[in-house]
């Protein structure tokens, strides 16, 4: 590095002399290169007066005493500028290392929750899930039972980032622990509550809806712990209908109790579940309202679930500006045969 | 967006008259102010939503610790005017069912 600095210093007095003797801009065109030079390898604003200063004395030793004088005054003044600097250096290097850590937790995440898709015949299925952030706060798992049952889980940690992932981890772990006998919708719910409560800290709370698709009847048994309400598409009518079902959010009350509905599939009815971060999608100062998102699942309704939730994910990206606030969750089964 | 809350005492009664946005970024704010009202024993603590536009559900986390903190102390929580977007939160959440909410005020400004 002394050997780049050296370089720099005779680099510097050349284009100095250039300068002051040609003014051409060029040469101060030169010294912004040479600054760049400068901070890529660590030299503080007082070395660099230094520099001048030395410079100025080789070039022109006849200069006034109260002009070099005012130069020593000049580098004590830049000293604290020098000690800034090293701090933001060492604060980006802490940065570096913790954005290495999260990507090791994030990538242990994907890991921890992963889900696939079930192959179950006359159901298509489409998914997406991104993260606003590195770590994802929304949680979906599918569950294939013996009795040849789909169990759907969409979950919404409130907050983002780090904390929210840590608990979603909890909710899988429990949610594994259950017998498979009690995996009705609104026994787990009433399960992982008091899992939820007893574990997090007050101002935590999930939002979850479960569902458990029987293939066997058609049927669609579920049940809300205040999550956003998803729709059912009825094709004979070729309506959307709100997914109503009321329950309260997970972690708030030991004793809260959920109801369990049921819904009849037809063929080629859908069932769309989703996150907040779907519905909480801002284009600028204007909300995306429900409907919206409905006009652009049926203009797509010709394609499979997944292309169209891929679909729709690319809209609402779109109109963000790429920029997701919010961890967005989308969730389309539908029954095609 | 920033989040102004102004608190009035009289006697037993406490009223935040809240404004701006709640999110992740404000929401800390407004713990910090209602928090500590709750902890006093027999205090009814009233936050005034009028002139909330938004919040998400770090606001509703906010709250939910405020009622547990009322529990715990033997103090009571009420939210009145709030608006039909914040509303439909604590409806969907089914927080409405377990908190004392007063909306009078419909639609947004």
């Amino acid at each position: 590095m002394g050997n780049v600095i050296d370089l720099d210093a005779k680099n510097y007095k050349s284009l100095l002399k250039n300068y002051i003797e040609t003014q051409d801009e060029k040469f101060l065109y030169r010294a912004e290169q040479i600054s760049k030079s400068f901070l890529k390898n660590n030299i503080l604003p007082e070395e660099i007066v230094n520099l001048h200063m030395q410079a100025l004395d080789e070039l022109y030793p006849s200069l006034s005493g109260e002009f070099q004088r005012s130069m020593n005054f000049l580098l004590e003044t830049m000293i604290s500028y020098g000690l800034a600097h090293q701090e933001f250096q060492t604060l980006r290097e802490e940065q570096l290392a913790l954005k290495s850590q999260i990507a090791v937790a994030a990538s242990m995440q994907d890991t921890l929750l992963a889900t696939s898709k079930p192959n179950i015949e006359g159901l298509d299925i489409g998914v997406i899930s991104v993260p606003a952030n590195q770590m994802n706060g929304d949680y979906h798992h599918f569950i294939e039972s013996n009795d040849g049952s789909i169990g759907i889980a969409l979950a919404d940690v409130i907050g983002k980032g780090v904390p929210a992932a840590l608990c979603m981890s909890m909710i899988k772990y429990s949610m594994d622990s259950f017998p498979e006998n009690a995996m009705q919708p609104k026994s787990i719910l009433e399960n992982l509550n008091r899992v939820v409560e007893r574990n997090v800290d007050p101002s935590m709370f999930i939002t979850m809806f479960y569902a458990q698709y029987q293939p066997k009847d058609n049927k669609l048994h579920y049940a809300s712990a205040g999550h956003e309400p998803g729709f059912y598409y009825n094709a004979k009518r070729d309506k959307f209908e709100e997914i109503e079902a009321k329950g309260l959010v997970l972690g708030v009350s030991l004793d809260a109790k959920y109801h369990q509905y049921n819904l009849h599939i037809n063929k080629d009815d859908m069932i769309i579940l989703l996150t907040d971060g779907v519905t909480e999608c801002r284009q600028g100062e204007r909300f995306i309202e429900r409907e919206e998102v409905l006009n652009v699942i049926r203009d797509h309704a010709h394609l499979s679930a997944q292309e169209m939730v891929d679909r729709v994910y690319k809209y609402f990206q779109r109109l963000q500006n790429f920029q997701l606030r919010d961890d967005f969750t989308l969730i389309i089964l539908r029954k095609d045969v | 967006m920033n989040l102004d809350i102004n608190v009035t005492n009289l006697n037993d009664k406490s009223t935040c008259a809240v404004a701006g946005e709640i999110d992740i970024y404000t929401a800390p704010k407004l713990k910090e102010a209602i928090l500590p009202l709750t902890k006093q024993k027999g205090q009814l603590v009233e936050v005034d939503l009028e002139n909330v536009s938004y919040m998400d559900s770090t606001g509703l986390g906010v709250f939910i610790s405020a009622l547990k903190s009322t529990k715990e102390n033997d103090s009571q929580l009420k939210l009145v005017n709030l608006q039909d977007r914040v509303l439909r939160l604590f409806n969907i959440t089914g927080l409405n069912e377990i908190m004392d909410l007063n909306s009078t005020i419909h639609g947004g400004k």
